[in-house]
């Protein structure tokens, strides 16, 4: 008995030290919360500018080549097909998307349009989640891209996306993930991502972030009924309209929540009844890899649980269980309950 | 070790054998749909919830219930408790069949296998993610159970001299043995942190990686207890019921330490008040509880575990509450938004149904087999 509590105790000793070592550098070692990329570029979608023409869907699918999304209900009832494009979400061949969300508002007709595609977080739990790095942030335009070489189909990165954004091809037996990439070559070659070029009115504008919130900040402070000056696709100052202004929920979507977004909203309606989720300032990805950080931190607390172990197994079959296996005590029961 | 194992012997292609293979071959047929036509051509699975049956109940609640290897493990070599010793054989069959079975499901799960290897490859490899740390310690795990396994196989092939050399090795693997389920079954919690809001905030907490490796060790023990009763009651040998009362034992204190901590945590951060507002969540929190609570009142009374019918339930009960929180993190409790809706389709369970059977044609195989059961002296 008093071998076993020797080992017993060793074990514990190095276990405690191990968690003791783990959970003091715990707090120290709270990974940083993650900055805006220096050049990071983005989107800045006012729904009160929007009037959901979907001319950015249509562009959004011209310039990545995705197929039309048949709505086989709406075309068995017209007896056509191949008509209409029609998704009702973002799914597997729709990266960027309209929806119509009615909101019984009175003040503002009682609807809304909200633009739904990858808000190419600046603290991206989709990147954080992905074993196989398949999903990256660009460290200069903030870009959340897709590596289907490196893709295993796992989808935790599903899983992870307070937006339901990253998408999965269910109906095929090779199947990607699928998810808009901010148009990020025609971007490379100076060009807009092609629904901030599609959009006639402005309520699509493609921007560096921070110029981007900016602009957002000053709409903040416009009045319901006045005039103002709208710029359309870009900031660059090219082209602008002017509009009357309908009045803004008083903050921008994604400035804050889950550690900043690159794809910015504003509306006359509160977010949440656009189904853009409440989301603290700090994004889940920080939170997981503290707590992995902290458990694994140089592998350190791992290694001194597994000398150990391994010692103790080491002793355990040298000694031998034969000798002692043999007459079994009935008097050990309420000790072994002790330990345990 | 002095103890002697044999082939339990007998008839292996019963009725009942025949019957597993009957599941396995339907499960075989939509596997083929599966890899032919895709995922979605026989599952439920969907953009809002990527992770079904699959993950849930053959990864995450196969695993825990394939701890009774690990679990056995902690008692008879951390805690030198040799007169264990002789049910270490049968508790490693189970693993091993576990967590390979949940291997196979794995990669049936996933949509592009062909680059599952990228997992090893240091070009790729993310340390940030939760799911690195699991899929590198399941695939060695599931590598080490069957080094641990191997000396059974070896006595059946009568490969003597190997066998001498796994002996002195041994020591090794165990302790990885024991190491890697302590890491990976309190990861596949943490899996769930960066979910956020989509887990019902009463499974969503940040203990929630020590409470899954609590409740996966006592699911291994309760494990232990169940299968070697219900063993020994229809392979017609004599029913171990002293041993596994001493097992069954052990179980109380990790599910009072659980009952503690998990409630504690609720009551710490705020969220009491959830278990009274309408729903079904709270009647499945109340569901586990109660399945936990059962068994350790139970478990705790040395005149009431020594019979064979309420170690029985009780173990069952282990087994089950384990699996509830399993499926209530994953899957019951797990809301994406709205819109949403999930149950496995027909595809799915037979497949998972088909892994199942397989698991138990391996441990019939191998019990009858080869020497996996300690012979009584």
């Amino acid at each position: 008995m008093n071998s076993n509590r020797r080992d017993f105790l060793k074990i514990m000793a190095v276990g405690a030290a191990g968690a003791a070592t783990a959970l003091a550098a715990g707090p120290a070692q709270a990974r940083l919360p993650k900055a805006l990329p220096s050049g990071a570029i983005g989107l800045l979608y006012d729904a009160t500018l929007c009037i959901g023409c979907k001319a950015c869907e249509v562009g959004c699918k011209a310039a990545n080549q995705m197929p039309m999304d048949h709505d086989s209900g709406v075309e068995e009832a017209h007896g056509v097909s191949g008509v209409w494009d029609a998704p009702d979400d973002l799914n597997s061949r729709t990266l960027n998307k309209i929806k119509l969300c009615a909101t019984g508002d009175a003040s503002h007709g009682g609807f809304s349009f909200v633009k739904r595609a990858c808000m190419h977080c600046v603290d991206p739990n989709c990147v954080s989640a992905c074993p196989v790095s398949a999903l990256t942030k660009d460290p200069t335009t903030g870009i959340v891209r897709y590596n289907p070489d490196a893709c295993i189909g796992c989808r935790y990165c599903q899983l992870a996306c307070p937006f339901n954004v990253p998408k999965f091809e269910y109906d095929k037996p090779f199947p990607k993930i699928v998810k808009c990439e901010l148009c990020a070559d025609r971007v490379a070659q100076g060009d807009l991502p092609a629904c901030a070029a599609a959009c006639p009115t402005g309520a699509c504008l493609f921007g560096p972030v921070t110029e981007l919130l900016a602009e957002g900040h000053r709409r903040l402070g416009f009045r319901p009924g006045e005039t103002q000056d709208y710029p359309i696709h870009s900031l660059d100052g090219s082209e602008q309209r002017t509009a009357t202004v309908t009045g803004y929920v008083p903050s921008i979507y994604g400035e804050t929540e889950t550690g900043g977004t690159q794809q910015l909203l504003m509306a006359g309606v509160p977010f949440d009844r656009l189904g853009l989720p409440p989301l603290g300032e700090e994004s889940r990805a920080r939170l997981s890899e503290t707590m992995q950080h902290t458990l694994y931190q140089g592998m350190f607390a791992p290694t001194l649980l597994f000398g150990g172990l391994v010692y103790a197994v080491f002793r355990n079959i040298r000694e031998g269980c034969e000798d002692r296996a043999t007459p079994t005590d009935p008097a050990s029961e309420p000790e072994e309950r002790r330990h345990d | 070790m002095t103890e002697v194992y044999r082939p339990v012997g007998g008839k292996l292609l019963t009725t009942q054998f025949y019957f597993m293979g009957i599941l396995a071959l339907i499960g075989g047929y939509f596997l083929v749909r599966r890899f032919v036509f895709g995922i979605g051509d026989i599952a439920h699975l969907s953009d809002g919830f990527p992770w079904g049956l699959w993950i849930t109940y053959d990864v995450v609640v196969g695993t825990a219930l394939a701890c009774g290897g690990y679990a056995m493990a902690i008692l008879v070599y951390v805690f030198h408790r040799c007169q264990f010793h002789p049910m270490i054989r049968a508790a490693l069959l189970t693993s091993v069949f576990g967590y390979t079975l949940a291997g196979v499901s794995i990669v049936v799960d996933v949509g592009r296998y062909w680059n599952l290897y990228n997992v090893f490859l240091p070009q790729y490899i993310n340390l940030g993610s939760v799911m690195l740390e699991v899929a590198l310690c399941v695939t060695t795990y599931t590598l080490v159970l069957w080094i641990e396994f191997s000396p059974t196989i070896l006595e059946a092939m009568k490969a003597n001299r190997l066998l001498r050399l796994m002996r002195h090795i041994l020591f090794f693997f165990i302790g990885v043995g024991i190491l890697l389920p302590t890491m990976h079954q309190s990861s596949l919690g943490s899996l769930l942190i960066i979910a956020g809001y989509k887990v019902h905030p009463l499974w969503q907490s940040n203990l929630i990686p020590l409470l899954f490796l609590i409740t996966a060790i006592a699911m291994g023990y309760g494990m232990v207890v169940f299968e070697s009763l219900y063993a020994s009651a229809n392979l017609g040998r004599r029913l171990e019921t002293k041993m596994l009362a001493r097992i069954g034992a052990v179980i109380p204190w990790l599910l009072i330490a659980w009952l503690v901590l998990r409630i504690g945590d609720l009551a710490l951060v705020g969220k009491l008040g959830l278990l009274l507002q309408p729903g079904p969540e709270p009647i499945l929190f109340a569901l586990e509880a109660a399945l936990f609570i059962y068994a350790t009142v139970i478990l705790l009374e040395p005149r009431r575990r020594i019979r064979p019918t309420a170690l029985f339930w009780s173990a069952l009960a282990v087994v089950l509450g384990g699996a509830l929180y399993r499926f209530n993190a994953f899957l019951i409790a797990y809301d994406p938004g709205p819109g949403w809706h999930y149950f496995p389709a027909v595809g799915e369970q037979m497949i998972t149904l088909g892994f199942v059977a397989i698991g138990v044609m391996a441990y019939l195989f191998f019990v009858k087999k080869t020497p996996v059961l300690a012979a009584k002296p």
